[in-house]
């Protein structure tokens, strides 16, 4: 397996090459606490072209940061890194993956060539509208990851489904496709429902939605 | 071919550098923390807003420490000499803060704060009660969403700006440095987000609040950090939780409109505030209200902390 390094920030990210081939590659997003798997998932093994795997801050190969500072701004960019790495990318999130799979379809609309929102750790977050103010305690500096600041804050990050509707605008009004999301999630807190009321979100299991998108130009 | 450089101007009349330094490592990240005032006074915390750091404190806190306060502050995450991060929150602040705080007293202390440090300290009043007695927050109180009713078309189109110019930045950020000059460019650059402070002022914050490097002077705070932004957060969420606060609270609000300031005005905050809340506006003056008039702020603050 091929990984190459790249720089966030200070962030120094690992994106995993877990199967070759030409064409449009297939980015893979994890879940909290996840890393990129070291073999393509059975479920994705259909894709014609090469899959690709990201492993997001603090998570798997990529940079341990100290101190924490999570946010789903920062995972936006470490899915930025990887496009800007790949060109062209559909991509597949698991639970956290499918939040930062919805930013960046919105903020690289002509990048991603359809995103697929999974089941996954961490596809709720910490809910729609804030909880209580509280400081995470996080007790000691880990050796490896996950960092356990990682799984404190972005369980704590908060979903609005007005702000992820604006996303599905974004993706709608420029990327050019008919459907730039396809949800396969069985769970669905509110910002997943809400962005499936939207025009370009459907629901559809995970075979088809990656059949179409590998035929979509 | 290195160049030489006017030293920045001498400190104005009033500044007083801190009288102790010592460093809070949080999980690895070094802050840097700055006291004045007595040793064995009561402590008083306070914040710096963003983009600024400690001692543009250097002026207001003295008159404080003069009091009686141990005033303690600190370089927040990737400004003026703490470490630079690479992950940067809202909550990564509040939590900085905390250690700042648990390495200097376990007894409750007022919290001071000016701007986004305010606000900061509003979050640590409200996640850890039991370790604030009083609250003073100098343009650091929440407004309303700027521009609530544009339309939904309009709100895209800025958010994908946003989103652009945010990640650009980011990938522009992995080897970026901040531009080199000479005390006075840094001065006049710092002077578009400070409009109404001094020249001299500004030329005293080079010297604090920039280092020389070889091929010039440069601002400390970490490149990757940039104004604006986006995200989930709505101000209106901060504004319905302040009327839960559960300490007296005094909130100074400035009345002329600035690049870095909130526009929050007294009208906005009044269904919001809390029972022991004690709101003065300045008139005729701009965000930076302790660097404008240290004196009439530092007068008011130790008036409610004797209340």
């Amino acid at each position: 397996m091929l990984t190459k390094r790249l720089r966030h920030c200070r962030v120094e990210l690992a994106l995993h090459r877990l199967r070759e081939g030409g064409g449009r590659a297939l980015l893979l997003l994890h879940g909290l606490g996840e890393r990129a798997p070291a073999r393509p998932p059975a479920q994705v093994e259909a894709w014609p072209g090469p899959i690709w795997a990201l492993d997001f801050t603090g998570h798997g190969g990529s940079t341990l940061p100290r101190g924490g500072g999570y946010t789903c701004e920062a995972l936006m960019g470490d899915a930025d890194a990887a496009l800007a790495e790949l060109g062209e990318a559909t991509l597949v999130g698991r639970g956290l993956g499918a939040w930062i799979a919805l930013l960046a379809a919105g903020a690289r609309p002509r990048a991603v060539r359809g995103a697929i929102l999974a089941d996954g750790p961490g596809l709720a977050g910490g809910g729609p509208r804030p909880t209580s103010p509280m400081i995470p305690f996080v007790e000691a500096d880990a050796a490896t990851p996950p960092d356990p600041f990682a799984l404190a804050e972005l369980s704590r990050d908060v979903r609005p489904p007005e702000y992820a509707c604006a996303f599905v605008r974004l993706a709608n009004e420029r990327s050019g496709l008919a459907r730039p999301f396809t949800v396969c999630a069985v769970e669905r807190p509110e910002w997943l429902r809400a962005i499936l009321d939207e025009p370009g979100v459907e629901g559809a299991a995970l075979p088809a939605a990656l059949a179409a998108y590998a035929a979509a130009s | 071919m290195r160049r030489v450089h006017e030293p920045p101007s001498a400190p104005s009349a009033g500044v007083r550098a801190p009288d102790r330094r010592r460093s809070v490592s949080f999980h690895g990240l070094r802050l840097a923390v700055y006291e004045w005032g007595p040793a064995d006074g009561p402590p008083l915390l306070l914040a710096h807003g963003g983009f600024d750091f400690a001692r543009t404190f250097d002026v207001f806190a003295p008159l404080l420490a003069d009091a009686g306060w141990r005033v303690v502050s600190w370089d927040q995450r990737g400004h003026g000499d703490s470490d630079h991060a690479a992950l940067y929150s809202w909550d990564a602040d509040a939590r900085d803060a905390l250690a700042v705080l648990d390495a200097t007293t376990r007894e409750p202390v007022p919290f001071v704060g000016h701007s986004k440090g305010g606000a900061i300290l509003i979050h640590l009043a409200q996640a850890c009660p039991h370790r604030v007695t009083r609250l003073v927050s100098i343009d650091g109180l929440p407004s309303r969403r700027p521009a609530p009713d544009i339309a939904d078309h309009e709100r895209t189109r800025l958010l994908a700006d946003e989103l652009s110019g945010w990640l650009a930045h980011r990938r522009r950020a992995a080897g970026h440095v901040r531009k080199p000059g000479t005390p006075e460019e840094l001065a006049a650059r710092r002077g578009r987000m400070n409009p109404r402070l001094s020249r001299e002022w500004l030329r005293y914050l080079v010297s604090v609040g920039a280092r020389e490097d070889r091929d010039g002077w440069r601002w400390k705070i970490d490149p990757a950090l940039r104004p604006g932004g986006f995200g989930p957060w709505r101000p209106e969420w901060t504004l319905a939780r302040l009327p839960g606060l559960s300490v007296p609270l005094l909130g100074l609000l400035a009345s002329v409109s600035e690049p870095m300031g909130w526009d929050t005005t007294e009208e906005i905050l009044q269904p919001f505030l809390p029972p022991e809340t004690r709101i003065v506006t300045f008139p005729e003056t701009g965000h930076f209200i302790h660097i404008e008039r240290p004196r009439e702020v530092a007068a008011l603050v130790l008036e409610f902390l004797a209340c």
